[in-house]
């Protein structure tokens, strides 16, 4: 009789212990999601009244009233198209030569080595590069929109590099082989199989990383420093600002007011995060339809 | 070799628009296998040609990540060298902060690398205070760094382990295709937006909840709480990679013998993916300890020894950042000392990054 209470004791803790722990585990999904919310939440509060069509066509201000964020816009979009020109080729290029021509030897798995340990590198370590390599030896101290898309682009480099490497190693070997047996070299199966199949599901990964590369602040903050721009650059060779410093400038003002600009900057930061990220959702669901069929 | 060109001529002849694809059904021309020996040649060479130039194309593209690293390591290295030569006024031992006067109490050196690695102080006071003493200890900095990335490592060990036992263990897989994708969300958000909300709101909820005279505008709580949360999906993911793939069998042979789930989870899952969820730690502190727009805006700005998660703290990142702004003139030993600071910095994450990619190769445990 003891032993058999002892045991329905027992089983009632095991049993009380494993749901107060499936809670437990519940709950750490739950926080996460509802930090995400009060983020999301606090932000477009904040916002609130001051997200209007002045905000985003108006040049940045003293007053918060009268600021805005399109010199930011304008630079953000300079520099993300100049780093996608310079990136996409280099790391579909790169990508292509480690997955279709490469030998297998050590040299190859030095540079699969090294472009996954540039993925760890702190973004704000590319800044310094950046800096002394662009701005101070290419360009003679000139801080221009050209130095900091190069130093994005190196930056999202690899993860441009390893998202191509995945989408090439992702069509069958068979379509490979296929052309192979008739005779193709291996350039013309790169051009006329793999590439063709393989770019949707790259152009996702890439549109990611360059979404990865507008919200970027600390390299495009040592390259660029904080200045304030009252005209929308015409030239890669202009000074510049992006929307993630403005919103650095303008969270780091004392007078609460800003503190609702910054709010309204970080919106369409998101907004601009947003839709990139569903375009690259949706490539990579129209795409995954087309392989299935 | 006789045949193989008798079967390339033939496959090439077929598809070429101009040998008229239609002859090959249009009747009993057997044009379409003529085998022209020149136009073969010609075709086989310039193909050749055009697959050799690729390849050097595509080799070149490869050599530019080569040449990134390699450019990162000559900046770095080569601008320390150029701030353990610079010779600055020191205070001597105890000397108050003021006004350094070499013979009177302090003295003209170099700023040795064993000071630098081991000093406490970290002072390199800008113009115009250049007279000031000086001091390059990097300690408080590394203190700074790893105060804040220690706050966010308990947060995000805490919340990202329990999230991927819950998604790998308990969660349905309709649950688990909803919540991934928003854990996801969180590791997308702008570091900017992050220090935002450390700066603006989370800061301000603590000292509601602790107090304003125990916590500050800055702290390394509040920089080190948002930024746990940010990490949170990179424990996440990767420790549940490791845990699904523990094989089913081991989990029903735990169920067999009456495991509940959370015995099958802590004595038998967590156990077999011990080195993916150790790995996954690794790299997210790694990536703390690198990340810059939440300490800069939320953890302060003023090196401070202190094992004080209340008090403020500059991290390393900060700092770089700090005297990037200031627009410091090329050459000067301030100049250096970003440079010098991304080095200590850049190998700190080498390690951990490869720390972490060695626990998961050594410790695997191998099922079959």
């Amino acid at each position: 009789m003891a032993i058999q209470t002892q045991r329905n004791t027992r089983k009632t803790y095991r049993l009380a212990r494993d749901n107060v722990f499936a809670a437990l585990f519940f709950g750490s999904v739950v926080v996460g999601v509802l930090v995400l919310a009060w983020l999301l939440i606090e932000v477009f509060v904040d916002s609130i009244g001051w997200l209007d069509w002045q905000f985003l066509t108006s040049y940045s201000s003293r007053y918060p009233d009268q600021a805005g964020i399109l010199a930011p816009i304008a630079g953000t979009f300079w520099v993300i198209i100049l780093t996608a020109l310079m990136t996409v080729p280099v790391g579909i290029a790169t990508a292509v030569y480690l997955e279709e021509f490469a030998p297998e030897n050590r040299v190859t798995r030095l540079v699969q080595l090294n472009i996954s340990n540039l993925a760890g590198v702190p973004s704000v370590v590319y800044g310094l590069l950046g800096l002394a390599i662009f701005v101070q030896y290419l360009f003679d101290g000139q801080r221009s929109l050209l130095a900091g898309a190069l130093t994005l682009s190196l930056l999202v480099m690899p993860i441009v590099i390893i998202a191509s490497q995945e989408a090439i190693r992702a069509v069958p070997p068979s379509y490979r082989d296929a052309a192979y047996a008739m005779g193709a070299t291996r350039w013309q199966v790169v051009k006329m199989v793999v590439l063709p199949q393989a770019i949707p599901s790259m152009m996702s990964g890439i549109i990611l990383a360059m979404s990865r590369a507008i919200g970027e602040t600390a390299p495009i903050l040592v390259v660029s420093s904080l200045v304030f721009i009252t005209y929308v650059p015409t030239s890669p060779f202009d000074r510049f600002t992006v929307l993630p410093l403005q919103i650095v400038s303008w969270v780091s003002q004392p007078q609460d007011d800003f503190r609702h600009i910054a709010a309204a900057a970080i919106v369409i930061l998101l907004i601009m995060l947003l839709t990139m990220n569903a375009a690259a959702i949706y490539i990579r669901a129209k795409f995954q339809r087309r392989a299935e069929y | 070799m006789a045949t193989e060109h008798g079967v390339m001529g033939a496959s090439i002849n077929l598809s070429t628009p101009e040998h008229q694809p239609d002859d090959a059904k249009g009747g009993p021309t057997t044009m379409s296998l003529r085998i022209d020996e020149a136009q073969l040649a010609r075709h086989r060479s310039r193909r050749n040609l055009e697959q050799a130039t690729v390849l050097w194309v595509l080799r070149a593209a490869a050599l530019i990540s080569i040449l990134t690293t390699i450019g990162i390591v000559a900046v770095l290295v080569s601008q320390s060298v150029g701030f353990f030569q610079e010779e600055v006024c020191v205070l001597n031992e105890g000397e108050p902060i003021k006004s350094c006067e070499p013979g009177v109490n302090g003295t003209i050196q170099r700023v040795g690398i064993w000071d630098f690695l081991t000093g406490t102080k970290w002072a390199p006071l800008f113009k115009p205070y250049r007279d000031l003493g000086q001091s390059f200890g990097v300690i408080p900095l590394l203190t700074g760094t790893f105060l804040v990335a220690a706050v966010a490592g308990v947060v995000s060990l805490g919340l990202g382990i329990g999230a991927a036992i819950y998604l790998s263990e308990y969660a349905p897989e309709s649950v688990r295709r909803v919540i991934k994708p928003v854990l996801e969300v969180l590791a997308g958000i702008p570091t900017v937006v992050y220090g935002y909300f450390a700066l603006l709101t989370v800061g301000p909820a603590l000292r509601f909840i602790i107090g304003d005279d125990n916590l500050g505008t800055f702290s390394a709580l509040s920089a080190g709480l948002v930024m746990g949360i940010m990490i949170m999906p990179m424990v996440t993911t990767l420790s549940e990679d490791a845990m699904i793939s523990v094989p089913r069998s081991l989990r029903d042979a735990a169920y067999a013998l009456g495991a509940t789930r959370f015995e099958v989870a802590t004595k038998v899952v967590v156990p077999a993916a011990l080195s993916g969820i150790v790995s996954s730690f690794i790299l997210a502190v790694s990536r703390a300890v690198g990340e810059t727009m939440i300490v800069y805006l939320a953890a302060g700005g003023r090196p401070n020894l202190t094992f004080n998660p209340l008090e403020a703290v500059q991290a390393m990142t900060a700092f770089i950042v700090n005297v990037a702004l200031g627009d410091t003139p090329h050459g000067e030993i301030e100049y250096y000392t970003i440079f010098v600071v991304g080095l200590l910095l850049f190998i700190v994450t080498l390690v951990m990054n490869i720390m972490g990619r060695l626990v998961v190769q050594r410790f695997r445990q191998k099922y079959e």
